[in-house]
């Protein structure tokens, strides 16, 4: 028994030492790289001070991204069907299919960083990236640190209810019926001051809404359009009643704030894509099978222009 | 069994290049870990040394330092170093380079201060002892000091060496795609073909961290039985 253990642990000390080593020489080659990083961002800064241009900016101008040969744009990867990664570990979605474009447009490679919610006007404040491309709904608020480009889809709120007692209107709902919301949400903080005259029930979680949705606990669910959409999709017995509420809202790109030479070719790009319909076939390649073929005239923007 | 494989979403794991996929998220993890407990160890060595050290300069430098590390949360330290210094100072550090910054300014503090601890608890007499065997000021650290300072220090260190490997999963915030990461965009790829693939899939990450870190700690058992004696 002590035998046994004794090799076993003189086993695992020699695959440590190896993992060890390995890891120190990951690190060395890893420094050398990041030294390199740093040696070609002063570099680029001191290039930039002797062109006389964009001195001490954050971003990359135009120019800049295709002397590059790369661009950079930050996309969801765990939010299908707009940005993920398939099971082959490649990107996909109704973002990344534009971002694909966008960079065979430029003649540049296009290296997709997989972004949270939370961080996505912060990496563009400091240029971790040059386009935020991650269902990034325009915003007064946002408008004021990030430059957005124009639409290319809408977002509203909608309601769905059961087939058979589809709610169509808000003004069907009784008194003593409630609506379902996901606490912290749009639709919670729109039907509260819109309609404050509707019971809501808040729950925290998307799964836990649904659950209380689906045993009774309210009359309605209120959510994003395109999440009530998918749902009553793919779940049978449920409609969406009121496919759009309250304000429209819109999806862009989102540049650094200042970075206009990009901003601008972003918005030439998005316009003259109208011609061939780019939007509508970025829908059919990857949104139809989540909406169906009834809501691309409702969610898709083409060419910038909101009908 | 078919069927518990499905409902556990254990099937979602062995789809196109899925579990590779993990196994690549799981080696970036690995490799910032054991990056940063290298270059720790070394340089807490070395500070752990200078916390001994009776001048109040360094002594009120460190003190700011290892409080710095204790009270600050390694979030915000991930932030301040990816996101702050690029807007600071205009550098553009890689996620991955940040995030070993991050872990060898902790790492190195706590090592410092085990280091120190381990030092300082080895008794006067043992110094006084070897000098008065003729032993000098090196031969003293070398044969003497450091070997039971390194016996003390083992346990602790590893501790921290398997706390700095658990902590790894905060560095998706700074955009790392590592294997918690990896994961969560599997489930969210089948989250209508498979809803319960979160479970298999963090239960096989638990695997794999079990597997990174339990023989770790039973080769400091090991060593810990070993040197008692």
């Amino acid at each position: 028994m002590y035998m046994k253990n004794t090799k076993l642990f003189k086993l695992l000390a020699v695959v440590i030492a190896v993992i060890m080593v390995v890891g120190v020489m990951a690190a060395c080659s890893k420094a050398t790289d990041a030294d390199k990083g740093v040696t070609e961002a002063v570099a680029d800064a001191a290039n930039n001070a002797d062109n006389g241009d964009s001195d001490d900016t954050i971003y990359r101008t135009l120019d800049q991204i295709k002397k590059s040969g790369s661009i950079k744009i930050g996309v969801f990867s765990d939010k299908n069907p707009f940005g993920y990664v398939d099971e082959n570990g490649k990107y996909q979605g109704y973002d990344v299919y534009f971002a694909r474009r966008i960079a065979e447009d430029l003649g540049v490679e296009v290296e997709f960083v997989s972004t949270e919610a939370a961080n996505r006007v912060e990496a563009l404040q400091t240029g971790k990236v040059d386009i935020i491309l991650a269902n990034f709904t325009v915003t007064e608020e946002r408008a004021q640190q990030v430059d957005f480009a124009l639409p290319y889809m809408n977002v509203a709120l909608g309601v769905v209810s059961p087939s058979d007692k589809v709610i169509t209107e808000l003004s069907q709902i009784g008194t003593d019926d409630a609506v379902i919301v996901i606490s912290g949400t749009t639709a919670e903080i729109y039907l509260e001051e819109n309609n404050p005259e509707i019971t809501l029930k808040k729950y925290d979680t998307y799964s836990d809404a649904k659950t209380a949705f689906e045993n009774g606990q309210g009359v309605a669910w209120a959510n994003d359009n395109t999440e009530v959409i998918a749902y009553a999709n793919t779940v049978d017995g449920y409609t969406v009643g009121i496919p759009k509420l309250g304000s429209d809202d819109t999806i862009a790109p989102a540049v650094t704030k200042g970075n206009e030479s990009l901003l601008n070719w972003i918005n030439d790009e998005i316009k003259s894509l109208a011609d061939e319909q780019f939007f509508h076939k970025d829908y059919e390649e990857t949104l139809v099978d989540t909406y169906g073929k009834d809501y691309e005239e409702e969610l898709v923007v083409e060419g910038g222009v909101i009908k | 069994m078919q069927a518990l494989v499905t409902d556990l979403g254990f099937d979602v794991l062995f789809k196109g290049t899925n579990f590779t996929r993990l196994l690549g998220g799981m080696w970036v993890t690995l490799k910032i870990s054991l990056i940063s407990v290298a270059l720790s160890i070394v340089l807490g060595i070395l500070l752990g040394v200078v916390m001994t050290f009776k001048n109040p300069v360094t002594k009120a430098i460190c003190r700011v330092y290892l409080e710095i590390v204790r009270i600050m949360p390694q979030l915000v330290l991930l932030f301040i170093v990816y996101y702050g210094s690029a807007r600071l100072i205009g550098l553009k550090f890689e996620p991955e380079f940040a995030a070993v910054i991050v872990f060898t300014f902790w790492g190195t503090a706590e090592m410092g201060d085990l280091v120190r601890g381990a030092l300082q608890s080895i008794p006067k007499h043992q110094y006084e002892s070897a000098y008065s065997l003729g032993l000098n000021r090196s031969q003293t650290y070398f044969s003497i000091v450091i070997p039971q300072t390194i016996r003390r220090l083992l346990p602790l260190s590893i501790n921290l060496v398997t706390r700095m490997i658990k902590t790894t999963p905060l560095i998706v915030m700074i955009e790392v795609v590592e294997a918690t990461k990896v994961a969560r965009q599997i489930i969210d790829a089948n989250r209508v073909a498979s809803p319960n693939a979160a479970f298999g899939l963090f239960f096989v990450i638990f695997v794999l961290y079990f597997a990174v870190c339990w023989p770790i700690s039973l080769l400091a058992s090991h060593l810990e039985k070993k040197w008692s004696n």
